[in-house]
């Protein structure tokens, strides 16, 4: 593995109040590759993500190790991490409808990206600005630029959030569901887009989802994770060899053109996989 | 202990859970505090208090706290403290009052409007509005100057302007449930949409109005001392506490006494009436506890 | 065209449910006119006129012909702007409230610029660092505000602040000394003054105004402070603001630029109802530091039992109310670009 952009080693996140552990001795490295980490919903796995940008305020976060390139991420201190936060390590949220502001126009939460991190004034945010608007393929930047979010559609909304989390070209790029609230007729062209970008720039990419795949189409390699631990990681090629029950429980789970029609397989989840993480 | 939890009716059940739950709050609990000893003092007036409310002693006026007098004599030489004891009654009196004026008229006119629906309904929220277009106080001024002024009319007349804001809760409760299963059910037996609104929507809207008139206490209380200073509302020589302050302000420069504890008085009931909705509000919304 | 067309059926509509609103309240004060025990007729001829003189005055104010008539007529004057003449002063009472306005104006003004520039800080302090001791220390401190006898904490401050520490002016709106000394033009004392460049006067002004638009703003800030608050709350749990966490912003910058802007046009509303509600307090307060105002003007007619008088500052009291509502309507759709 060329440089490791990050490097995870026993992750342990547990919510204030709770009884347990959300996250649960997670560890992976990153290099300039796309990771898929892969789960139902409660499995942890945007708790990672959140986890990583330090913000989950109402949470304990442990690990041996949580290295970002040059950073450790468990004793930087809340004012060096607001460097870090949007100008190297940034993340796409799920839903453009409640991720932009409502009351300001599109193009000025992109600009802020920018000034926030560099020393600009408003002619030159607002050019990179129409320029990050155009390399996420928005016909007409200058329009787009002065709408609102609730003017434009899920599908640009969400090129918007890519525009506004590339700009300051991060080294690390966090999807968090990028695409599940997008019509499924858009969300293989946004994710195209996301996808060309993190690859012309040499961006690290940790895409969220609970879709295997979705996942094992557009990252090079995936984490299964259940109860807050990981059970497996594969590469996406070798998807079809995982060995884990749970993991071959998920792929049977998914309907295949021109596959039998009985009914799908019902997921199986046994208590003993919230320990170990080989059957 | 689990035994006799378990034979209890519900409601009570539920009522002690509540009571519990506003205890383990310092605010919570001073406001249920102040409100026993509001309504103690009414009860024992004539044991606590040390003298009569009524009994005027021109050779004792205007004496400062102390002397047998626990919070001084006025300017015709009553004892304070034992007028501001028997206040106790006059402003549970108000509270009560109100609460069986405003409860029911607020109650009907929600709940009729809320199930019938349509025109019945414009109209009825039309006529709430146009109430809930003026401060409650200065509706209750032009009532009172109506009715003339006593502490019967003051309270006829925060009843009359009080009740807007409980017809809109039993209204937006009534909604919830008019189209639910069991009032079908009630409608297909051929019960009568009297019987259905009293039998069937009323008491599910009774614990909410109930939160809600706590929490409008308060005002109401504000609003009756406001109708007494101005001499709209009791008249002397009720020891009404509002009333108390008008009639001491011009001494209040020499004999602060007279003013401080009636308003000390009305700022303490209020406040707990204010702390206890507070608290309520707290027990009762679960949305508003989960929320981080 | 169909967007235009349902603008239109809109602002329609809102007419109507002002035109009726209004119409309420005017049957709602000409009841309360006639439920008064003062005799109108008395209240003109005096008590020693002659039976002949009465019975004149009688018909002439239309008393004998049947109630919906009376309110006809009543509605037809108001409209025209007949509100009928003072008792006391035996001018029309709509020349003596416009008189006494601007008194209440200027201290309405005044309290809800301090009880918003105390209510909402606090409020987003409380929600920002909600259950924790902060968010305690205010609800208190509000409620507090929120449950004080008004005319009582006034004559408690008057003791303290004037009495015993000199540091502000007493009754009035200004030093005995001074009245009469600038030429009225706008009513506010402190813009006539200023234009007048009397500036003892001014500073005695302010030195009276200060006390009691501190009350009415601390009373009226517990209102601003709770809905503050629980606007704010909403605004802390969406997820625009954690894109904005993402962006690189501090916590202070996400709270004023992101979160605080979504509440504005929220704020304006509850403020212009906050500015309303002022004038239940004003007429306890005006009462306590002899403030001329419309308070004064509303309690003093009541007392002597002038109908005219009460019945035009009840209906000024719901137009205004009414205007406030409007007018935090328009500023929404002015100032929320999901409205347009």
């Amino acid at each position: 593995m060329q440089d490791a952009i990050l490097d995870v080693k026993n992750l342990s996140i547990r919510y204030n109040g709770a009884s347990e552990d959300a996250v649960r001795g997670v560890s992976f490295t990153l290099g300039r590759e796309r990771l898929g980490i892969v789960g139902e919903s409660g499995s942890g796995k945007s708790t990672v993500g959140r986890a990583l940008l330090r913000l989950l305020p109402g949470a304990r976060v442990t690990a041996d190790r949580l290295r970002f390139e040059d950073v450790d991420l468990l004793d930087l201190s809340e004012r060096e991490m607001l460097k870090v936060r949007g100008r190297r390590m940034s993340m796409i949220l799920q839903d453009p409808k409640f991720s932009l502001n409502p009351i300001q126009r599109v193009g000025a939460q992109v600009a802020e990206t920018y000034l926030r991190h560099f020393p600009a004034n408003k002619a030159e945010a607002r050019a990179k600005t129409l320029e990050m608007l155009a390399a996420v393929r928005i016909r007409d930047p200058e329009r787009v630029h002065d709408l609102y979010p609730h003017e434009i559609s899920g599908g640009m909304g969400q090129r918007v959030m890519i525009a506004m989390m590339l700009l300051a070209d991060p080294d690390l790029v966090i999807a968090d569901e990028p695409t599940s609230a997008l019509d499924v007729t858009v969300r293989l062209q946004v994710l195209n887009i996301l996808d060309g970008l993190v690859r012309d720039r040499g961006i690290g990419l940790i895409m969220i989802s609970h879709d295997l795949n979705l996942v094992r189409n557009f990252c090079d390699r995936v984490l299964i994770m259940y109860a807050g631990r990981v059970v497996e990681t594969l590469d996406a090629r070798d998807m079809d060899a995982a060995e884990h029950p749970y993991t071959r429980g998920l792929l049977a789970a998914q309907p295949r053109i021109g596959g039998t029609r009985g009914p799908l397989a019902v997921l199986d989840r046994r208590p003993e996989w919230k320990e170990g993480s080989t059957p | 202990m689990t035994v006799q939890t378990r034979s209890l009716p519900a409601p009570l059940y539920a009522a002690r859970n509540i009571v519990t739950f506003l205890l383990r709050q310092p605010t919570s609990a001073f406001g249920l505090i102040v409100l026993a000893i509001l309504i103690g003092a009414a009860a024992l007036a004539p044991w606590i208090a040390t003298h009569d409310p009524y009994v005027q002693n021109l050779g004792n006026v205007l004496q400062p706290p102390g002397n047998g007098h626990l919070f001084g004599t006025d300017e015709l030489g009553r004892d304070i403290f034992s007028r501001l004891i028997w206040g106790a009654r006059i402003t549970l009196t108000i509270i009560f009052l109100v609460t069986i004026v405003v409860g029911p008229l607020g109650m009907i006119v929600g709940t009729v409007a809320g199930y019938f629906g349509g025109k019945v309904d414009l109209v009825m929220m039309r006529i709430t509005d146009i109430f809930l277009s003026f401060p409650s106080l200065i509706l209750s001024l032009a009532f009172v100057a109506a009715l003339g002024p006593s502490l019967n009319n003051a309270i006829i007349a925060i009843g009359l302007t009080a009740w807007p804001p409980i017809a809109r809760l039993a209204r937006a409760e009534t909604m919830t449930f008019r189209n639910a299963d069991y009032i079908a059910a009630a409608r297909l037996q051929g019960a009568s949409s009297l019987r259905i609104i009293v039998k069937s929507i009323m008491p599910m809207c009774l614990p909410s109005v109930v939160i809600r008139l706590t929490l409008n206490m308060a005002t109401v209380i504000l609003t009756a001392a406001g109708l007494g200073f101005l001499g709209l509302g009791a008249q002397p020589p009720l020891p009404e506490w509002g009333a108390m302050i008008a009639t001491g302000r011009r001494y209040m420069i020499d004999s602060w006494w007279l003013v401080t504890f009636p308003g000390l008085s009305i700022l303490c009931v209020s406040l707990a009436f204010n702390l206890l909705g507070d608290g309520l509000r707290d027990a009762l919304d679960p949305k508003q506890m989960n929320r981080r | 065209m169909s967007v235009r067309r349902t603008r239109l059926r809109g602002i329609l509509g809102q007419i109507t449910t002002i035109a009726v609103t209004l119409l309420g309240l005017l049957m709602l004060t000409f009841v309360i006119g006639r439920m008064m025990p003062a005799d109108p007729v008395r209240a003109i001829v005096g008590e020693d006129a002659t039976r002949e003189t009465y019975e004149q005055v009688y018909l002439q104010l239309g008393l004998d012909r049947p109630l919906w008539e009376q309110f006809l007529r009543y509605l037809g004057d108001v409209l025209t702007g007949d509100f009928g003449n003072s008792i006391r002063t035996g001018k029309p009472v709509i020349e003596d409230i416009l008189h006494v306005m601007p008194a209440t104006v200027e201290l309405a003004t005044f309290a809800i610029l301090i009880g918003a520039g105390l209510g909402i800080p606090l409020g987003v302090i409380a929600a920002v660092n909600k259950d924790r001791w902060p968010d305690h220390v205010v609800r208190v401190f509000s409620l507090f505000g929120h449950s004080m006898p008004i005319f009582w904490t006034g004559m408690i401050a008057l003791i303290v602040f004037y009495a015993a520490l000199g540091w502000v002016g007493g009754s009035g709106r200004m030093s005995q000394f001074y009245i009469g000394m600038v030429p009225t033009r706008s009513g506010f004392l402190l813009i006539d003054s200023a234009l007048a460049g009397q500036w003892d006067v001014f500073r005695s002004a302010v030195n009276h105004l200060i006390l009691p638009a501190s009350l009415l703003g601390y009373s009226s800030s517990a209102y601003i402070t709770r809905m503050t608050r629980s606007f704010m709350l909403d605004q802390l749990g969406q997820e625009y603001m954690t894109t904005a966490r993402v962006k690189g912003l501090s916590k202070g910058q996400t709270i004023w630029r992101h979160a605080f802007g979504n509440i504005r046009v929220q704020l304006v509303t509850i403020v212009a109802l906050a500015y309303g509600s002022l004038l239940e307090g004003a007429v306890l307060i005006e009462t306590v530091f002899a403030w001329p105002g419309f308070g004064q003007y509303l309690t003093n007619n009541l007392i002597i039992g002038d109908m005219n008088a009460v019945m035009t500052c009840v209906l000024i009291v719901g137009v205004i109310f009414i205007g406030l509502n409007l007018l935090s309507d328009i500023l929404y759709r002015l100032f929320d670009p999901r409205t347009k």
